[in-house]
């Protein structure tokens, strides 16, 4: 290591990468230095991905260079990124769930060794890192952090010199992460540089030496992340004061609005997460968060809350003392409660349609855009309109598809349609996902003002800080099950996480490593 | 060496979308030219008798709507389902059983009178297609058992109940032992739209249908919801429309509209229920549906591009010699041709150098689903 000390271990000189109409990446340059742990910032969009792809070789640039240990290099494919020693780990794994550990990286890797072989390197790493998996469970048994486990010791096995992680903690509970920050520290310690993508500034801040930022494909500044504040970095990004949501505090709480008690029921085969026994009540003018790792059952809760799913459901779902168990989603969207799940091309929203026809589909009933059958083009026009404008919707007009405008922009129409429909209960699944920082303010701080007015909000999400930030209480779901609601006033994190570790995750506590071990001898 | 890559549109091209059939029918013409000659006929003569001589002769244009007619009707229904992704094969048995319930009834008042009787016949003729097609309905919505495959098998099952009907119960008294029902009775029989011609009620009433299922399907929330479950299964559900109740609706209207062309063919060209009645209209209106894009009035036009190859093949056979099948050869290359011109809706074509070919992103096992770049397709040309 010492005589490479000089060069840096990465270093990429005017990148620039062109798609039509959108330049991704316009003259990035910026260095890793050997051993470093590196923040790659920007919002959505801001060209991150494109970047990370060109250095592990899925994607190749327009224009510039990659020196890697002080040697240009052309890396053609991610098998030639593999060979440098570039390895990279994905925000969404590529994991055979049918399939066991073992033979999932087997499938990953180039040159697989013989079965026995790999299974002893494989025990080698996870030993030496300090991780526990057990090779020979099959996939879909395995939390999430495990399985990114998984992906993370198909990168060690190949002993990389420049390690890259995009977004890795998105569905991992606070105790996975500080479990992988261990690892990633143990690592770039023996030398192996990190690139670290995320969002999450307070995570970049405890983990990062050094940071690049990126807007609008350009790098826009540089900074030491430890001596910034999340608010500071967040600024950067978007490049403009960030706007503090108003008005949560002088929320004056109801009676009891929206009971779910005993709800139950199973889940899609074979994967599919069953709900059992779910329990909860809202007050009019409360925002209740349900939090968790993605795949614990939170679309089936959603599909059950809107009337989506009829199969076999048991329990009673109560608004205003009005029981809505047994009844369609029409009926319920009548009865004045609305819903928006998490996928929004394709179940929030039709793209092939436009802004107007989006518009008929969920809120037809409730203001009136259809009489008879025979929808009422006029107002259907309008009321899309409306939410445009109300929600600074960039699109050209109510005649605009669905499918052409950006995710943070369409997730603001899907908003804008439910919330301007003045439901009594909303009932929405991650709000602001994939949405960039302008627009996430916008959309909570919207919710904020109609629990304001008395409605009641339920909302799933998997980004913690931001049920912290908008909830009065949360519970959190785990296999299914949800815990009891907790005040988020004095609420502990650690708590939390413990909760949506449930049974799975080894993060804490003897009984898990006991597991592991039980099984692993 | 150059190369032709295949490039993913952002979006559809809605030009390409109204060109391909154009092109399909372009490529249907070039490509069977060429077959036929190869086969040993006159392959230009065979183009020319198909489908340009009908055009210049006026009492094959009446021939000409009277086949644009059913295969429209019966087209219309199919893409109502079609644009719900619910696949109805079963138009041939639908028309089928259409033309036996509403023949049924007029066995019945052979001896009677009265403007009532057509009528019925007609109401008879869709709730038989109808009752056809309720048949994958119930298996799908219950058991989930597809319906390409259900309403695929009913036709053969629909045309040997027609062969048992003819052969046996309906078979005319007086009919000489021909396996045929006896001749339907004035009142019986679907009066002509203009006296003179070959154009009967049944022209006007599929312009009628085709209209009607236009304005259901952009201006009512039936259509739109037949729309929606098309295009996004999960956002209908969102949007309060039950997968079970669009199944149920795309059969009914693909059943009945097939039955109404059954029982109208019954008692207009045939005049009575012979074992010939099946002629593959149920089959050839399912390519009348995708060359009329689905759409209603497109499915107008369709269905008289495809009714010229029954008209042109007929007198083919006569005029050159041509084999009958060849109007099935012709019509099956238009869907063929179709099928393969659609591909340049989503994608379009572009011509790259061999380098930048190469550079096209390697297949990846294990991580295939993370890298997620365009992938063109090279086709060497």
């Amino acid at each position: 290591m010492a005589g490479k000390a000089m060069a840096p271990r990465l270093e990429l000189k005017d990148i620039s990468k062109r798609f039509p109409g959108v330049i991704a990446n316009d003259q990035v340059s910026f260095q890793v230095p050997a051993g470093a742990i590196h923040a790659l910032l920007g919002e959505n969009g801001a060209g991150k991905s494109t970047l990370v792809k060109i250095i592990y070789g899925v994607q190749q640039a327009d224009e510039g260079e990659i020196v890697f240990d002080g040697e240009p290099v052309h890396i053609g494919s991610p098998k030639e990124a593999r060979a440098l020693g570039i390895g990279m780990v994905f925000q969404h794994f590529s994991l055979f769930e049918a399939m066991t550990v073992l033979e999932n990286i087997a499938l990953g890797m180039d040159n697989p060794p013989p079965r026995r072989e790999l299974e002893a390197r494989v025990r080698e790493v996870l030993k030496s890192y300090g991780l526990s998996l057990d090779p020979h469970r099959y996939v879909h048994t395995l939390s999430v952090g495990e399985r990114q486990r998984i992906e993370i010791v198909r990168a060690l096995l190949q002993e990389p010199k420049l390690l890259i992680m995009d977004e890795p903690t998105s569905v991992l509970t606070p105790q996975e992460v500080e479990q992988l920050f261990e690892t990633l520290r143990r690592l770039a310690s023996e030398g192996c540089s990190i690139l670290y993508i995320s969002h999450k500034l307070h995570e970049i801040k405890a983990l990062c030496e050094s940071a690049t930022i990126l807007r609008g494909g350009k790098v826009v500044g540089s900074c030491d992340p430890r001596e910034e504040s999340a608010r500071s970095m967040a600024e950067m990004m978007i490049g403009g004061s960030l706007k503090d949501l108003s008005g949560k505090e002088n929320c004056t709480y109801g009676e009891d609005r929206f009971v779910v008690s005993n709800l139950s029921a199973p889940g899609e085969p074979p994967f599919g997460t069953s709900l059992k026994d779910v329990s909860f009540s809202v007050r009019s003018g409360e925002i209740f968060g349900i939090a968790g790792v993605a795949g614990n059952g939170q679309n089936e809760l959603l599909a059950v809350l809107s009337g989506e799913e009829q199969n076999d459901v048991s329990g009673s779902i109560i608004l205003d003392g009005q029981e809505l168990a047994g009844t369609s989603a029409g009926a319920r969207r009548k009865a004045g409660l609305a819903s928006a799940p998490e996928e929004r091309n394709g179940h929030a929203a039709v793209p092939a349609m436009n802004l107007t026809e989006n518009a008929i589909l969920s809120a037809r009933g409730r203001m009136g855009l259809a009489s008879g059958g025979i929808i009422k083009s006029g107002a259907s026009r309008d009321y899309a309109a409306r939410v445009i404008d109300a929600f600074s919707v960039k699109a050209t007009g109510p005649g605009a598809a669905a499918g052409s405008l950006s995710g943070g922009n369409l997730q603001k129409f899907i908003m804008g349609r439910e919330i301007m429909q003045n439901p009594t209960v909303l009932v929405v699944s991650q709000p602001t996902w994939g949405v960039d920082a302008g627009a996430a303010s916008f959309i909570r701080q919207a919710m904020i003002d109609i629990v304001d007015k008395g409605a009641s909000i339920v909302v799933v999400s998997q980004d913690l800080d931001e049920l912290l930030e908008l909830c009065d209480r949360l519970a959190v779901i785990n296999e299914g099950t949800l815990s009891e609601a907790m005040d988020v006033k004095g609420i502990s994190i650690e708590r939390v996480g413990m909760l949506m570790g449930g049974i799975h995750g080894g993060g804490e506590g003897a009984a898990a490593t006991g597991k592991q071990e039980g099984v692993a001898a | 060496m150059t190369l032709l890559k295949l490039e993913p549109r952002r979006e559809q091209s809605r030009g390409m979308m109204l060109a391909a059939p154009v092109i399909a029918v372009g490529l249907t013409l070039v490509v069977g030219a060429i077959v036929f000659t190869l086969l040993g006929h006159n392959g230009l003569a065979a183009i020319y008798e198909i489908f340009i001589r009908p055009l210049f002769n006026p009492y094959r244009w009446q021939d000409l709507l009277v086949k644009a007619a059913p295969l429209a009707i019966i087209a219309v229904g199919l893409a109502i389902g079609f644009r719900a992704n619910v696949w109805n094969i079963g138009g041939e048995g639908q028309y089928i059983l259409g033309g036996l319930a509403g023949t049924g009834i007029a066995l019945l008042t052979l001896d009677m009178s009265g403007g009532w009787i057509l009528p019925v016949m007609l109401v008879c003729g869709i709730l038989g297609g109808m009752a056809w097609a309720a048949i994958p309905a119930a298996l799908k919505t219950t058991l989930g058992v597809n319906e390409i495959l259900s309403s695929l098998m009913l036709n053969y099952v629909a045309i040997q109940l027609l062969y048992y009907l003819m052969r046996g119960p309906w078979k005319d008294p007086m009919g000489f032992n021909f396996p045929q029902t006896a001749m339907f009775s004035a009142d019986q029989t679907l009066p002509y739209a203009i006296p003179g011609t070959l154009i009967h009620l049944g022209i006007p009433i599929a312009i009628a249908i085709a209209l009607t299922a236009f304005g259901v399907m952009t201006r009512t929330i039936t259509g739109f919801q037949v729309r929606v479950v098309g295009l996004a299964p999960k956002a209908a559900a969102y949007g309060g429309f039950g997968a079970a109740s669009t199944v149920w609706l795309a059969l009914m209207v693909g059943g009945g509209l097939a039955g109404l062309a059954g029982i109208l063919e019954a008692a207009g060209p045939f005049g009575q229920m012979v074992p010939q009645f099946p002629t593959g209209y149920g089959y050839t209106a399912i390519i009348v549906a995708f060359l009329g894009r689905l759409n209603p009035l497109g499915i107008l036009a369709a269905a008289l591009v495809l009714a010229l190859t029954y008209v042109g093949g007929e007198s083919a056979q006569t005029t050159i010699g041509l084999p009958s099948a060849a109007a099935g050869v012709f019509q099956a290359m238009m869907l063929f041709f179709l099928l393969a011109t659609d591909i340049l809706v989503r994608y379009r074509i572009v011509s790259g150098s061999p380098a930048t070919a190469r550079t096209a992103p390697a297949s990846e096992t294990g991580t295939a689903g993370s890298s997620e770049a365009a992938k063109p397709k090279t086709v060497t040309a």
